[in-house]
C-alpha cells in the first residue's frame, strides 16, 4: 500500500533537553535530513545548542516561547518544551522523539526509518473496533482474517502512532531500579491498532500524529511537583496520552502501537530517581476510574472541544483529591486557548 | 537474547489433554511426536464411523467416533456437528484434565526466525501459567515474558492481573483467510513471525481460530462449544469463530483473560476457496448482525459461573438472533443441551464456581 505524502508535510520536533545534539542528529542524518526539524530548547538549558550542518532546521528558545505565548501560564520546562513545537508547527504530521534515541536496526540489520513507519502507520487505517489476530491488516503480506466483519475492514483514521525502544525501555523507576540490567532486546515486527476503550501508556518518547486532527490532544498539563529531567520523574506524557487516547474513542480515531522502534540510550540512574518522591505511581492508580467514565457530548467534534470537556471532568473528579489535577485541567483549557491563538494562524513564528 | 535463570515450564503431562478431530488419518503426528508423546490424546473422529483411523504407535489415546458419540451423548449428541471439525468440542467434553490444547491434523512444527523448531504446546503452557492483563493495555505486550516487563504509566493495582483462559496461537505459511480473501490472494501466505503474546482488552471482540489453541477448561470449558456446522447445517467455518465470541465476553464478565499471539504452527493444507465460500456465504452476512449482538451482549451479575453465563448467552442469542434465522433458533437450543451434557459428564464441583463476575 503506498502512502505518497510528500516530505513537506512532516515536522520532526524535538525537545532539545541537552545542548549538544551533534551525534544525534549525524546519527539521524539519514533519515530527517529530507525533513524540516524543528527543535525547542528546555528553556533551563544553559548552554548554547550544538547541532551539525546540513539539516533544515528552527530551533526556538526560551525568549522565542516567550515572544510566541505572552503571559500564558502554561510551563513549557523539560520535556514539556517539545508541545511548543507542536503548537508551532505547521504541517499536518508530526514525528517527535526524546533527544536520547538514536536509530535502531531491524531484525535483518537495517536501519529502521522511523518516519517512514510512523507515516505509513498514520496513513493507513486504524481498527480499533474489533481485534484482527494478525495484527495490522494493512501491513504489506498481512490481511483481515476469517471472521473479520466485513463492514469493518475500511477501518478509520488513525491519529496517532505510538513507537517502542530497545536497549533502555520506557520503565518507570521503580521498575528499571529493580531489574537494573534488563534491557529490551525483543523486536517484534508488528503494528496494531489499541482497541477503542481499551486504556494504554502512550509513552512520548517516541511518537507521531496527525496534527490537524489531535494536536490540541497532546498536551503539556500534568506536572509532578518533583518532575526531572529523566522520562522515569515524569507522568506528562502519560497523562496528555490518556486523554488523547479516550478522545480518539470518542471521535471515531484510531490509535497504533508497535513499530518503529528506536534506540534509547543509557541515561540516569533509576535508584537515585526513586530517592526522590514519587508521586507519580500513587497519582496513575486514581486516574484509572475517571478514564474508564469519562463521557463526552455528542456535539464535541473536534479535539479541542473535547480537551475542554475532559478538563471540567477532571477538575470535578479529580480536583478534591489532588492540587496536581486541578492544575492539569486548569492547564488543559489554557492550552486549547492557546492552540486556537498560535496553533492555527497561518503565519509561521519566526524561530 | 541472552539465556535467563528462570524455571523450565511445567510438561503438565497429567493435567492436560490434547484434542484432535480428524477425517482422514493422523500422519502429522509423527512430526509432533517429541513435543506430544508424553500428553493424553483425545481423538475425535468425524465422518464415517466405520473408517479405521490408525493412531501413530506410542501415543497415548481414547479415539471417539460417531457411533461412540452418539452412545455417550443419547439424544443429546444433536448438538455435535457432523462432518465438520465442530465436532471437536466433544473432545473438551469428556476430557477429564484442567487443560486443553487443541490442533488440527494439517498443523505441523513450525520454525522460529533462529531455525529451532518451536514448541507450540510450551508456549501456550507459558501463556495459560501466567496472568493476562485485560484492563489495561501494556505496549510492551505481554509483561509476564522473560525480558519484558510493564511500562511507565501502568497502574500498579493492575500488576497482578487475571488469570489466563484462553491461549490463542498463530499461523505460518497458510492464513486463516475467509474465502473471499483466498479467491483475491490465494498465493498470500504468512511469513512473518511476530515475536509477541498478548492480552486482548477486555471489551473487545476478536475472531477465534481453532487451529492451535488452548485453553483452561476448569476456568472456560464450557463455554467452548463450537457449535451447528457441517451436516445438515447452512453454515460452516464459523464454528471456533462463535466460541470465541461467546468465550470473550463470558471471560470480560468474569475478570478472566484472553491472550493471542505465539506459539506459531505451520499451516500446511490450503482448503479450497470455493467450497469455503459456500460454507461462509450466509456467514458474511449474518455476522453483521451477530457482531453487534455480541459487542453489546451484558450478562447480569448473578451470572457467577460459565453455566451461568452460557445459558444466559443462549436466551439471548434466542431473543435477538432468532429473527435474523430460525439456525439461530436451533443454536440457542443446542447451546443449552451442550451444557446439559456437559454438566451431566462433568458434575459440578467447586471448582466450577468463580467468584462474582464483574458486569
Amino acid at each position: 500500500m503506498s502512502h505518497s505524502i510528500k516530505d513537506d508535510e512532516v515536522d520532526i520536533v524535538i525537545a532539545a533537553l541537552h545542548s549538544d545534539l551533534t551525534s544525534l542528529l549525524n546519527e539521524w542524518r539519514p533519515v530527517f535530513s529530507r525533513f524540516h526539524i524543528i527543535i525547542v530548547m528546555d528553556p533551563d538549558l544553559k548552554e548554547d545548542l550544538e547541532i551539525p550542518e546540513g539539516f533544515n532546521v528552527d530551533v526556538f528558545t526560551k525568549s522565542d516561547i516567550d515572544r510566541v505565548v505572552g503571559s500564558s501560564s502554561t510551563i513549557f520546562s523539560g520535556y514539556s518544551c517539545r508541545y511548543f513545537g507542536f503548537l508551532v508547527s505547521r504541517k499536518k504530521y508530526i514525528v517527535s522523539i526524546d533527544d536520547d534515541c538514536m536509530p535502531a536496526k531491524d531484525n535483518q540489520g537495517f536501519i529502521v526509518d522511523i518516519v517512514a513507519q510512523h507515516i505509513a502507520n498514520l496513513t493507513t487505517p486504524a481498527t480499533p473496533f474489533f481485534f484482527n489476530t494478525l495484527y495490522d491488516p494493512f501491513r504489506k503480506g498481512a490481511d483481515f482474517v476469517r471472521g473479520y466483519p466485513f463492514s469493518l475492514r475500511t477501518g478509520v483514521t488513525c491519529a496517532l502512532s505510538c513507537g517502542l525502544w530497545l536497549n533502555l525501555a520506557d520503565y518507570d523507576a521503580p521498575t528499571q531500579a529493580l531489574k537494573g540490567g534488563q534491557r529490551n532486546s525483543r523486536y517484534v515486527d508488528a503494528v496494531l491498532t489499541v482497541p477503542a476503550r481499551a486504556m494504554m501508556p502512550v509513552s512520548g518518547i517516541n511518537i507521531a500524529f496527525n496534527r490537524e486532527l489531535v494536536g490540541p490532544a497532546l498536551f503539556p498539563a500534568f506536572r509532578l511537583a518533583k518532575e526531572g529531567k529523566l522520562r522515569w520523574e515524569t507522568v506528562e506524557d502519560i497523562w496528555s496520552g490518556m486523554c488523547a487516547k479516550v478522545i480518539c474513542d470518542h471521535l471515531g480515531l484510531g490509535v497504533k502501537s508497535g513499530l518503529p522502534y528506536v534506540w534509547r540510550t543509557e541515561r540516569g540512574n533509576a535508584i537515585d530517581s526513586l530517592k526522590k518522591e514519587w508521586e507519580g505511581v500513587k497519582l496513575m492508580e486514581e486516574v484509572v476510574p475517571f478514564f474508564e467514565s469519562v463521557r463526552f457530548n455528542r456535539a464535541s467534534v473536534k479535539a479541542e472541544d473535547c480537551v475542554v470537556e475532559m478538563a471540567k471532568q477532571v477538575k470535578e473528579q479529580l480536583g478534591q483529591s489532588d492540587p496536581v489535577f486541578t492544575r492539569a485541567a486548569d492547564a488543559m483549557v489554557e492550552w486549547v486557548r492557546l492552540w486556537k491563538a498560535v496553533g492555527t494562524s497561518s503565519a509561521v513564528p519566526e524561530g | 537474547m541472552a539465556g535467563t535463570t528462570t524455571a523450565a515450564t511445567p510438561l503438565l503431562k497429567d493435567e492436560l489433554d490434547i484434542v484432535i478431530p480428524t477425517i482422514r488419518n493422523l500422519d502429522f503426528l509423527e512430526m509432533w511426536r517429541p513435543f506430544f508423546e508424553p500428553y493424553h490424546l483425545i481423538i475425535v473422529q468425524d465422518g464415517d464411523p466405520s473408517k479405521v483411523i490408525k493412531v501413530p504407535d506410542g501415543f497415548d489415546y481414547e479415539l471417539y467416533n460417531r457411533n461412540d458419540i452418539n452412545r455417550i451423548m443419547g439424544p443429546r449428541s444433536s448438538c455435535i456437528s457432523f462432518k465438520d471439525s465442530a465436532c471437536r468440542c466433544f473432545g473438551y467434553m469428556v476430557s477429564k484434565k484442567k487443560y486443553i490444547f487443541t490442533i488440527d491434523d494439517d498443523c505441523f512444527v513450525a520454525k522460529d526466525p533462529s531455525g529451532k523448531q518451536i514448541n507450540a504446546l510450551e508456549q501456550h503452557i507459558k501463556n495459560l501459567l501466567c496472568p493476562s492483563t485485560p484492563f489495561f493495555f501494556n505496549t510492551l505486550y505481554d509483561p509476564f515474558r522473560e525480558g519484558a516487563d510493564f511500562v511507565r504509566g501502568y497502574p500498579f493495582s493492575l500488576r497482578e492481573g487475571v488469570p489466563t483462559a484462553v491461549s490463542h496461537g498463530l499461523w505460518l505459511n497458510i492464513p486463516d483467510y475467509d474465502a473471499p480473501t483466498q479467491l483475491v490472494k490465494p498465493l498470500e501466505r504468512n511469513q512473518r513471525y511476530v515475536d509477541m503474546v498478548l492480552t486482548i482488552p477486555k471489551g473487545t471482540l476478536f475472531p477465534m481460530c481453532g487451529m492451535n489453541l488452548a485453553f483452561d477448561r476448569e476456568l472456560i470449558g464450557p463455554a467452548m462449544y463450537f457449535g451447528l456446522m457441517g451436516d445438515g447445517q447452512p453454515i460452516g467455518r464459523y464454528d471456533d469463530m462463535w466460541a470465541g465470541w461467546c468465550v470473550k465476553v463470558i471471560c470480560d464478565h468474569l475478570g478472566l483473560g484472553v491472550k493471542t499471539g505465539l506459539p506459531y504452527i505451520w499451516h500446511s493444507k490450503a482448503s479450497n476457496p470455493f467450497v469455503n465460500l459456500r460454507k461462509e456465504y450466509k456467514g458474511i452476512f449474518w455476522q453483521e448482525e451477530i457482531i453487534p449482538f455480541f459487542q453489546a451482549a451484558v450478562l447480569p451479575k448473578d451470572c457467577t459461573t460459565v453455566q451461568k453465563c452460557y445459558i444466559e448467552l443462549s436466551k439471548q442469542v434466542k431473543d435477538k438472533l432468532g429473527k435474523v434465522d430460525p439456525y439461530f433458533d436451533k443454536l440457542a437450543d443446542a447451546m443449552v443441551t451442550w451444557i446439559e451434557a456437559w454438566d451431566e459428564l462433568n458434575p459440578a464441583g467447586a471448582s466450577d464456581q468463580l467468584p462474582n463476575g464483574k458486569a
